[in-house]
Order: C-alpha cells, then structure tokens, then sequence
C-alpha cells in the first residue's frame, strides 16, 4: 500500500468516480456544445460574404482571417509578435504573482503587517492602472520595463487580495488540530495554511492572468514596435481589419489556454474539494 | 494522574466560565461530564488540553504543568475536524509525523483496521458519512498512543444507533491500552454507560457539583437494574444542580417578574 503523508494523496482508484462511459460523454459533448454558436456564427458570416450580400470590408469573414493569419505565420512575423506579446505576460505575471503572494501572505499572518500595509493598498487600488501609464513612461522609459511593470501591477493586486482572504479565511478548528498535534510555525504553514489556501490561491492566480492579458493590450498600445497589440494598432492605421480581428482571436486563443494550464496544473492537488457544481454536465 | 487544582477560567471578555474546578482522575480512569449548557463542560476540557490554558489554578499530569498541548494529551472534538485535503489515511496518520514511515504506515493501518475503515484508506473525508468520519478523529486521536483522551461530546451529532455503536467501539479501543477518558456528554445514559464516575457540573460560574460513582462492571447492560439506578442518582444530581439555578434565576429577576403577576 503505497501512502503520501503530508500531501493530497494524488493517485486514487477511479471506482469512486462515475460511470467511466457518462463521464467520456460529458468530457467532450460540452465543449463541442460550446462551441456551436460561434461556429454558426462564422459559417453564417462567410455565407453571407460569399453569396455577396455584403462586401465583408469592415467586418471580414472568417476566410479571410485564416489567410491573414496563415500569411502572418509564414513570413515567421506571427511568431515574433507572439512571442513579444507572452514575454510580456510571463514576466509581468511573475512580479506580479511574486509580489502579491508575499504581500498577501504578510498581511494575512500578521495583523500588524495587515494593519500597517492593507490601507495603502487598498488605496493604491482605487488608481484605475491604466492611470499610472504616464507616470510608468516617465520613470521606466517607453521599453519593457515599463510594460511589464503596468502588468505587473494589473496581477498585483488580485493576487494579494485572494492570498491575503484566503488566510484569513482558514478554519480556526482546523488551526486547532494543528495546535493539539503541536505542530511548529513552519509546519503549521507547510501542512494546515498552504493546503487549505491553495483553491481560493488557484482563483487568484487565475484572476491575475486574466488581468494580465487584459493589461498588456493598454502596454502595446502605448508605442511598441512588436506584439499582438502592435498588430492591432498596426491594422488600425493601415485600414486591415483581418489583421485586427486576427490578433483578437489570437488573444483569445493565448489567454484560454493560459487560463486552461493553470487550471490542469492544479487539478490534481485541488481534487480533495468538495465540489459545488454537479459533476456531470446533465444536470 | 491527571490533576486539576483549582481550575479557573475567565474569558476576555469578562465571562466568567469556570470557578475553582478541582478533581483528580487516576490512569485509566473513564470520567464523564454532565451539565447543562454553558455550565464550562468546554472550557475545562480546552483548559486541560492545553489550547486554552486556565486563568488560575493548575493542570498537571504526572506532576507536569500543562500549558500547551501536550503530546501524552489527545483530544476529539465534537466535529470530526478531518483535514479535508488529506486521504483518511494521511488524516489518521497526521500527528505520527515524528516516526520512521515504515512504523508509521504500519501503525495507521493498524488502526483503520482497528475502526473497520480499512477499505476506506484513500477516500477522501467528504466521501464518509458522520460516523465514519468521527471514527477517523478517533482513530487519529489514539493512534499516537496518548496518557489522556479527551472528547467533547463526540458523539452528539449522530444518531442514536450510530452513537451506542460508537460507544461500544471506543470501549474496545480503550481496552487496548487503556488511557485515561475525559469525556463530555450532554447524555446521561451515555455517561453511565462508559464512565467510572460522573462529574456533574453546575452553571454560572462553571463548579463541580457532585461525583457520582459508577461502579457497574462491565460490559455493562443498559436496561439492568442497576444501570437504571446508577442512571437514576446521576439524573437526580443533574436536576439538582439546574434546579438550584433555577431559583437564583427567579430570585435574580423576580423584580421584573412581580409586574407580570
Ligand atoms: N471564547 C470564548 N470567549 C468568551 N466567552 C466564552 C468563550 N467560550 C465560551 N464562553 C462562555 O463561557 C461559558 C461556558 O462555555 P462552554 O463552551 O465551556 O460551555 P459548555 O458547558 O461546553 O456548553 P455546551 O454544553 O453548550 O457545549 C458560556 O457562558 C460561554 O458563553
Ligand atoms: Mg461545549
């Protein structure tokens, strides 16, 4: 008999889970659901378009952008501004997610710390972020650093704020078996706090990622020579409309599986919760 | 022995819970104790697990004071209090974490067999129903071997089949090393079921208000004579005690009263 002491037991038998057969169903029958409406959608478009009910100038169909994309990919300038564009997120979503974790967690564990820190970043989080940008030119210049630094502060704050509710959140008679096995400061944060902060940790990071993404749009806008936003801007000026609805689905894309990563990387350690939702998708 | 001399508590909030509890209970004693609601039943029993230490007097165990919890010192709370992102295997084994794993494993699979829970070793906690899961935070309370057990009424929250069931299942497991119980229960049958001596306790501020020897032998039978008598001494102790507040009570607010008749 194989036992993890200390950690979520990850492996376990599937005889608890549902039927194996309803359980295949609903794993691809509600994506596919999904996606139904926005296929329609792009069909019905390209129909129109081709049957020459409308001339697709302003609102391009969906053929067209596939070509944009496809011309993009192969003169390798899709992958530049890819690249620039995740750059971006990654690095700002890390400052981001480092600084809000440690903030987060100091304010949660010491009620000095959250009586000292907690008002003026509770303040700072009223600014709209956009409203630094100025201020983020001025001292970082119009480079990197002062992108990844608007990012950054986009991530900041709902990764401070979920770290620092979660522990506040945590049991206290939970707290307390802890105490009765005698557990240190530092075992008590290893084996009760992080554990039990871990799922609303994940919704954090979530958020932030989602910020992020949304943040790094206003970064590209505010003068770059690469990146998805450039694209937009770019085909803004020039009148491509295909590039521009190219780099909205192509946010679309990075950002759902961005998000979707988060969420498989940790499933495994999340799946001792109780769950809320059904779990199949019939009910 | 586990002493308790003059055990008083008075929360910060200026509730005055315990006044000058004094009793001493022998090595493998089982002690009940009764009371009604609010009488301190909690408050004592937190003081001598060490989570909330008295504001004076003392408990020690073996000439030890207790402060903090202490690990010759187990407790099981009314709710089963599983950590719910452990295996019930990893819960039972939570406070073994100072052995060698093999001893360890070899221990918590010991135990589950001992609480009949051996096929439930990888379930999670939400998957047990309430009796299940009570029997875990027993296992887990005995598994590290304590000198001294104590449970708030463990077994309130269930129902009256699963209650006498676990009852008898804590006996057993008693049986094995024979730790000293502390036990509160709201129920006086439950109390001379399983206890030596009952210790009833009287409100406002929390006192002790009468032993009451049970000395049945066991295993005892609930609908014997004796036990119906042993039972009947402790109700009427029990009565007493609330009746006593009862008339404080009425003299206390017979002012108010007077308007009404
Ligand atoms: N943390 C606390 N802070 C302030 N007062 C408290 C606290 N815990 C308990 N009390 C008060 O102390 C008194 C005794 O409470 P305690 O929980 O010990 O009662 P009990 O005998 O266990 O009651 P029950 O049978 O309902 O569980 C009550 O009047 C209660 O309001
Ligand atoms: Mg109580």
């Amino acid at each position: 008999m194989v036992m993890t002491v200390d950690l979520p037991a990850l492996e376990r038998s599937e005889a608890t889970a549902a039927p194996a057969s309803r359980v295949r169903l609903t794993r691809y029958a509600r994506p596919a659901l999904g996606l139904v409406l926005p296929l329609a959608l792009a069909v019905g478009w390209e129909a129109i378009v081709h049957l020459g009910w409308s001339n697709g100038r302003l609102v391009p169909p969906p053929s067209k952008v596939i070509a944009t994309i496809i011309d993009l990919a192969r003169t390798g300038e899709l992958s530049r501004h890819i690249l620039a564009t995740l750059s971006r997120v990654a690095a700002g979503f890390a400052f981001g997610v480092i600084a809000g974790t440690l903030l987060g967690a100091i304010s949660g564990y010491w009620a000095l710390a959250r009586q000292l820190l907690d008002p003026t970043i509770q303040a700072l989080r009223a600014i709209p972020s956009i409203a630094w940008v100025p201020l983020f030119i001025l001292w970082l210049g119009i480079f990197e650093t002062s992108k990844v630094a608007l990012i950054a502060v986009g991530v900041f704050f709902p990764v401070y704020l979920g770290v620092m509710g979660a522990i506040l959140a945590v049991d206290r008679k939970i707290v307390e078996v802890g105490r009765i096995f005698r557990l240190s400061g530092p075992a008590m944060i290893r084996r009760i706090l992080l554990p039990a902060v871990l799922p609303a940790y994940v919704v954090a990071l979530r958020v932030g990622l989602g910020l992020g993404w949304m943040f790094v749009v206003a970064a590209e806008f505010m003068g770059a020579s690469e990146g998805l936003g450039y694209l937009l801007i770019d085909g803004q000026q020039l009148g491509k409309p295909a590039q521009i609805v190219a780099a909205i689905v192509i946010f679309a894309i990075l950002g759902k599986t961005t998000d979707w990563l988060i969420e498989v990387t940790s499933a495994p350690l999340l799946r001792w919760q109780d769950a809320f939702a059904p779990q199949g998708g019939g009910s | 022995m586990l002493v308790l001399g003059g055990v008083s508590k008075t929360y910060p909030n200026g509730v005055h819970a315990l006044e000058r509890f004094s009793a001493e209970i022998r090595l493998g004693e089982i002690v009940a104790i009764i009371g009604g609601s609010g009488c301190g039943k909690s408050t004592l029993l937190r003081a001598i697990a060490g989570l909330d230490p008295a504001t004076s007097g003392a408990v020690t165990l073996d000439d030890i004071a207790i402060t903090a919890p202490h690990e010759k010192i187990g407790i099981i709370f009314q709710e089963p209090r599983l950590l719910p992102w452990l295996s019930v295997a990893d819960n039972i084994g939570f406070g073994l974490s100072d052995l060698p794993a093999a001893e360890r494993r070899a221990r918590v699979v010991r135990a589950l067999d001992r609480v009949g829970l051996a096929d439930k070793a990888r379930a999670w906690p939400r998957e047990l129903s309430g009796g299940q899961a009570q029997r875990v935070a027993i296992a887990r309370a005995l598994v590290p071997q304590p000198e001294v057990l104590l449970l708030d009424e463990p077994f309130s929250a269930l129902d009256a089949f699963t209650r006498t069931d676990l009852q008898d299942h804590l006996l057993d497991l008693w049986a094995d090393a024979r730790p000293t119980l502390v036990m509160v229960t709201h129920d006086v049958e439950e109390a001379v079921m399983l206890a030596d001596r009952v210790l009833v306790m009287r409100p406002r501020p929390g006192r002790l208000f009468a032993d009451v020897a049970v000395n049945l032998a066991r295993p005892r039978d609930r609908k014997s004579q004796l036990f119906d008598q042993v039972k009947r001494r402790v109700l009427t102790a029990l009565d007493r005690s609330l009746d006593r507040n009862l008339m404080e009570a009425q003299s206390n607010s017979s002012a108010g009263e007077a308007m009404w008749w």
